[in-house]
């Protein structure tokens, strides 16, 4: 197997055309999924386009509307360093900061996290949960996509020839947000199932908005609509925690394996949910 | 292929290399720049052993492509030290037994001294966390936590001196 | 605590390790640092298959890769017969089977043996050109779990392996390659008579060593058939012993050179690459390393065995053990000769008196790597279910754990699992100490649940060579072949001076290459700092009688009247120092040095009590380890950080077994967790500190009282890890690992 080519442009155009020009090209920025691929020889791309050096690529700028752009290639660690990012989505941060140690998250991104379309992804259920959308690079221009539609199975995105992440944009918050994920260490654990919510709750305590994500239990990260609309009205009763778990539990389609059995994933993914709920709610002001 | 000429910072020093453009930054530095203080042990990022610094920010360097290091800051373990002066994370390591077979040490070290450099007061839990992508397989962690918590203490002692 | 309190200087102290500097500066070179002018690099090609017959192997493509220097693959290799060859820890290996861990002959019998290998100007070659090489495997049907390779119609690995230690020769060839029991009383009647009785069933994975460091050499065989292997290992000389054999030259023809070794456990006692790495020099006429990555480690590296154990424990109603009827089985792997059965069947009860007893062990051959030693080898497994056992019927006799253990322990004068009775152990001691420590009576916390859990080793002497040597300005040269693992040349160090009256400083240890020192056994058995240690300090006695012969010729004064004192030659108000005869030497008589050769048969064993608090989620079945500690008996600390450190690595290494540690295979029988992210040893955050005991009942055979103590800390805390989930879920324990989703599936069976 010769070595791939190694390129790295100053542009998003440039990155582009070196993309669509090659089929077996692949975008590299934190490289903590590709490299350990092209090792193990899972994945052999011809040519490596690095991302890193175009820019705009790395940092997170506040958009107008109070969300916030992050460049595709921005380390997880970076989301923690910036505090308004820190307060406005600590659910999403937090997810992106459970990636491996501290080592990969130096490097790892979200947008990678994302692209390598593992059902097991760390941030993507708390950027499905968040609302977050992408901006996607490509031979036509840009388009902006929501999270949840670029994984489309196991180790697979929708993204056509050519196409990256550049950009991960999150809305203004309106709320809340949290994510948990079960492993069974402390840290250094692929998620066994993880879930993420994003909440809206008025001045009487009701829900007036949830999103609930979770991850590991189907072939990619779920929005589970059903459980957000459990929330909605409530006022976070036991009754309304219990229909919003019954949803998310009905939602799961997991494969057992050596991380997990299906009985148990589907079990914590209703059990992280209602304790991913009740974080948010802290996080809100509200006592559940 | 045709290798690639990589110009790069190491410790303080310009270093010129060629490598295939999927060398990992550790075998660069392993096999191109004689640095074998940097460890191979999992290959996959998984146990710390090849931690370096990398423009400030602690890396596995068997997950960065060689190619990647060019213009770049790399600190390795070999540059810890100043001359013979050893940093106060090595010579709290020696002091306080924390290290048994010290393969995964230069790993260590690097990660410590990463979060002492952001970090003057650590937490026990703050350190456990820090320090859980490195794997040490001798020690069960107590005395390494117990060195990098006294070499904090000392390091925020001479700040003190120095203020 | 507990030793007669001794004026030693250095003993017992915590100085800095002579080796220290080079290993927090990256400067130390482990087994994949060595580089040899010319050296090429290799790679091994291993089977995909986990048993599949070769029937022929096409090199040919890959050898006209250009780069390509060499390639092997089992053609090339003697066939050796069967000849038992000194192995590790104190066994003897099969160089048939030996020769096959290095390289597959004819037969695959587990994913990842090797089945051929390449030399080549770059590793990126070698890898290519592995890609390159064709073999034509034809598949075979094959078994993993002990109980599928233990049924009478599994499918047998080898036709020629039939059970060894059976009343009468089998007929057809098994997998259950061995049969070894112990048998004392009538343990069925006892146990039919018996006030409180516990039976279970307990099941055990394999487990790896998990050191971080993969296996790695450079070797160089030139035309004249000698030759040199540079590599990390738990002893040279077994290195070069078991690489003679495989390759049939005499074990004069290869210098073995140790590098410092990133961690063994017992794994680095055998070899994988060195014979392959030879054979490649041998074809190429270069130096060849080979060095494995992580993945190849565990596929084909031995690891610990898994385990099948019933189990049937009996107490009178005051607490008195008497009887029990135990039957293992544990996983041999692919080739019959692992150890881990014996030392499981003799150490069992060994903690214990029990007059009634069967333990009937069985090695259950299956398309695994063949098991190989693992810190304290074949002993947690057991000691997991007869601990678990202990912790049972002190619930079922409402006994506090830790005095139903008083009531049954071996003590001073009892005979020893070997048969020899045992003296200076501080068994009762470390019991004693654990009850009246602060962790034992502590409050709990909601959730929370404490275990306890005892644990002997018997630990070994083992043959060991150490020479001595005075420098002219006085300072003082060790020379040994005990590779260091964790700091053993400290302890060389500190003994050496202690033993001369001279600064630790002043006392330099060097690990010497094969043909500079005479025979070492291997690092191994917690064996180096007493059997070494003592071959150390007999080479230092001798330089002390040479350097009083030497005072005396120099002051004119019968030798026999002078006195060593406080590292002097001393003969009334006259007195030589040590430096100021090792400056007379060339005047005196010449150098000054002696070599000490020992195989010491007078080790004791040592005892642990580890005391475990867990927190259990009952939602999700989640295990979280609050509070450790480890009392140990452990002879005398030499160098009190290292022992400290062997409790808490060990423990550690225990603590991980218990909780996530598991080899997992596909039903394809392959290994599906050949990595640190899936083979889940304990990380810094998963672990509290390890609160230690040091129970110092120094063994009297050794100057300076030491026991061993690396493999002690291993055997208690699997059950004390079981027993402490148990008592915080009411649920007993009886499989590992105990991860979140088997505790979880516990807890709802339950409801």
């Amino acid at each position: 197997m010769p070595s791939p080519a190694y390129h790295a442009p100053d542009t998003i155009e440039q990155a582009v055309a070196l993309l669509a020009g090659d089929a077996g090209a692949r975008p590299l920025s934190g490289g903590t999924d590709l490299i350990v691929q092209m090792r193990s020889g899972r994945t052999a791309p011809s040519s490596l386009v690095d991302l890193k050096r175009i820019a705009g690529m790395k940092g997170i700028r506040a958009s107008p509307d109070g969300g916030f752009a992050i460049g595709a290639a921005t380390p997880c660690t970076a989301l923690k360093d910036d505090k308004a990012l820190s307060a406005a989505w600590p659910g999403v941060v937090e997810a992106a900061n459970l990636i491996g140690s501290v080592q990969v998250r130096n490097r790892a991104t979200m947008a990678g996290n994302l692209c390598n379309a593992s059902p097991a992804a760390d941030s993507v259920p708390a950027l499905v949960a968040a609302g977050a959308t992408c901006l996607v690079a490509g031979p036509s221009g840009t388009r902006e996509v929501p999270v949840e539609e670029i994984p489309a199975a196991p180790g697979r995105t929708s993204l056509q020839p050519g196409e990256f992440v550049a950009e991960i944009r999150l809305p203004a918050q309106k709320g809340s947000d949290a994510y948990l994920r079960s492993i069974p260490r402390t840290e250094m654990d692929i998620a066994v199932v993880g879930a993420g919510v994003s909440l809206v709750v008025d001045a009487n305590g009701t829900c007036t908005a949830a999103r609930v994500s979770i991850g590991a239990v189907a072939p990619t990260v779920l929005l589970v609509e059903d459980a957000g609309a459990a929330l909605v009205g409530s006022k976070f009763d036991d009754a309304a925690l219990d229909r919003m778990a019954e949803a998310v539990r009905a939602a799961c389609k997991p494969i057992a394996d050596k991380r997990g059995t299906v009985e148990y994933r589907t079990a914590m993914a209703g059990v992280l949910a209602k304790r991913v709920v009740k974080i948010a709610l802290e996080r809100a002001g509200v006592s559940a | 292929m045709s290798k690639l000429l990589v110009s790069t910072t190491v410790n303080g020093d310009p270093q010129q290399f060629l490598c295939d453009p999927d060398t990992t930054l550790l075998d660069a530095l392993r096999e191109e720049m004689g640095l074998t203080g940097s460890k191979e042990g999992c290959g996959s990022g998984d146990c710390g052993a090849c931690t370096v610094v990398l423009d400030g920010e602690m890396v596995c360097s068997c997950l960065v492509l060689a190619p990647e290091a060019e213009g770049r800051q790399i600190a390795t373990i070999e540059g810890v030290a100043e001359g013979s002066q050893l940093h106060p994370v090595q010579r709290k390591f020696l002091e306080h037994g924390a290290l048994q077979c010290g393969f995964c040490t230069p790993g260590f070290i690097m990660a410590s001294k990463a979060l002492l450099d952001r970090n003057p007061n650590p937490s026990e839990s703050e350190v456990r966390y820090w320090l859980a992508g490195n794997l040490c397989r001798c020690t069960g962690y107590d005395k390494i936590v117990r060195a990098v918590m006294d070499a904090a203490a000392e390091l925020r002692q001479d700040r003190r001196t120095a203020a | 605590m507990n030793a007669p309190k001794q004026n030693f200087r250095l003993v017992g102290t915590r100085p800095v390790r002579p080796d220290g500097i080079d290993k927090v500066t990256g400067k130390a070179i482990y087994g994949p640092d060595y580089v040899a002018a010319g050296m090429l690099q290799g790679a091994v090609l291993r089977s995909p298959h986990p048993h599949a017959k070769i029937r022929g192997i096409d090199t040919k493509r890959a050898e006209a890769l250009p780069g390509v220097k060499a390639v092997v693959t089992g053609a090339d290799f003697p066939q050796a017969g069967d000849k038992m060859v000194s192995g590790g820890e104190g066994g003897a290996a099969n160089l048939r089977y030996v020769t096959q861990k290095c390289m597959a002959i004819g037969k695959v019998f587990y994913e990842g043996q090797a089945v051929a290998a390449v030399a080549a100007t770059s590793r990126a070659i070698a890898d290519e050109a592995l890609k390159l090489i064709e073999v034509d495997y034809e598949v075979l049907p094959h078994v993993i779990s002990i109980e599928d390779a233990f049924r009478d119609d599994a499918p047998p690995l080898h036709d020629d392996v039939f059970t060894q230690g059976l009343a009468e020769k089998p007929e057809k060839p098994s997998n259950r390659s061995m049969r070894f029991a112990i048998e004392r009383g009538d343990a069925a009647s006892a146990i039919a008579g018996a006030a409180a009785i516990f039976s279970g069933h307990f099941t055990l994975q394999p487990v790896h060593q998990g050191y971080i460091e993969p296996h790695a050499c450079v070797a160089s065989w030139n035309a004249d058939g000698q030759g040199q292997v540079w590599c990390s290992s738990q002893g040279h000389f077994a290195i070069r012993s078991m690489t003679a054999g495989v390759l049939g030259i005499g074990v004069a023809d290869i210098r073995v050179q140790p590098l410092e070794i990133g961690g063994g456990f017992g794994g680095k006692t055998t070899i994988y690459l060195e014979p392959v790495a030879m054979l490649l020099s041998k074809k190429s006429g270069r130096p060849v390393r080979l060095a494995m990555r992580r993945d190849d480690v565990f596929r084909s590296t031995g690891p610990a065995p898994g385990a099948e154990i019933d189990i049937t424990l009996a107490a009178a109603a005051d607490g008195t053990l008497v009887g029990a009827e135990i039957e293992l089985k544990y996983h041999g792997g692919a080739f019959p000769g692992a150890n881990e059965v014996y030392s499981g069947v003799g150490t069992g009860l060994g903690h214990y008196k029990v007059p009634n007893a069967s333990i009937v062990g069985w090695n259950v051959l299956s398309n695994i790597p063949t098991m190989h030693a693992y810190r304290a080898p074949g002993a947690p497994q057991i000691n997991f279910a007869v601990e678990s056992a202990m912790d049972e019927l002190a619930h079922k006799l409402g006994i506090d754990p830790i005095d139903l253990r008083l009531k049954n322990i071996v003590r001073p004068g009892d005979i020893g699992g070997s048969g020899v009775p045992l003296g200076a152990i501080g068994y009762a001691e470390s019991l004693e100490a654990a009850k009246a420590h602060p962790h034992y009576s502590a409050l709990l916390g909601p959730n929370q649940g404490r275990g306890v859990a005892c644990g002997a080793w018997g630990n070994y002497g083992g043959a060991s060579t150490a020479a001595v040597s005075l420098g002219e300005d006085g300072s003082v040269l060790v020379t040994e072949g005990s590779p260091d693992i964790g700091g053993s040349r400290a302890s060389m160090a500190i003994m050496t001076a202690e033993t001369l009256g001279i600064p630790y400083e002043k006392v330099r240890v060097t690990i010497a290459d094969t043909s500079s020192i005479g025979f070492s056994m291997v690092t191994g058995g917690s064996r180096v700092t007493f059997a070494t240690g003592k071959a150390v300090v007999q080479a230092t006695q001798s330089v002390i009688a040479i350097l009083k012969d030497r005072a005396a010729k120099l002051l004119g004064v019968p030798a026999e009247e002078v006195e060593w004192v406080d590292g002097a030659a001393v003969h009334g108000d006259q007195s030589l120092t040590l430096a100021q005869l090792a400056a007379k030497a060339g005047t005196s008589g010449g150098p000054i040095s002696a070599e000490a050769m020992v195989d010491p048969h007078d080790w004791l064993p040592g005892f642990g009590v580890h005391i475990c608090d867990t927190e259990v989620d009952n939602e999700t079945g989640q295990v979280m380890l609050k509070r450790y500690t480890v009392v140990q008996d452990v002879g005398r600390a030499i160098h009190a950080d290292y022992v400290e450190g062997q409790m808490q690595g060990g423990a550690v290494q225990g603590i991980g077994w218990a909780l996530n540690e598991a080899y997992v295979y596909t039903g394809a029988g392959k290994l599906d967790n050949a990595g640190f992210l899936d083979y889940r040893m304990p990380v810094a955050s998963d672990m509290p500190m390890i609160d230690t005991v040091m129970v110092e009942v120094p063994n009297p055979a050794h100057p300076y009282g030491v026991k061993g103590v690396g493999e002690v800390p291993i055997v208690p805390p699997l059950a004390a890890v079981g027993n402490s989930v148990s008592a915080a879920t009411g649920l007993r324990m009886t499989e590992l690992p105990i991860t979140p989703d088997r505790v979880y599936g516990l807890l709802r069976a339950a409801e």
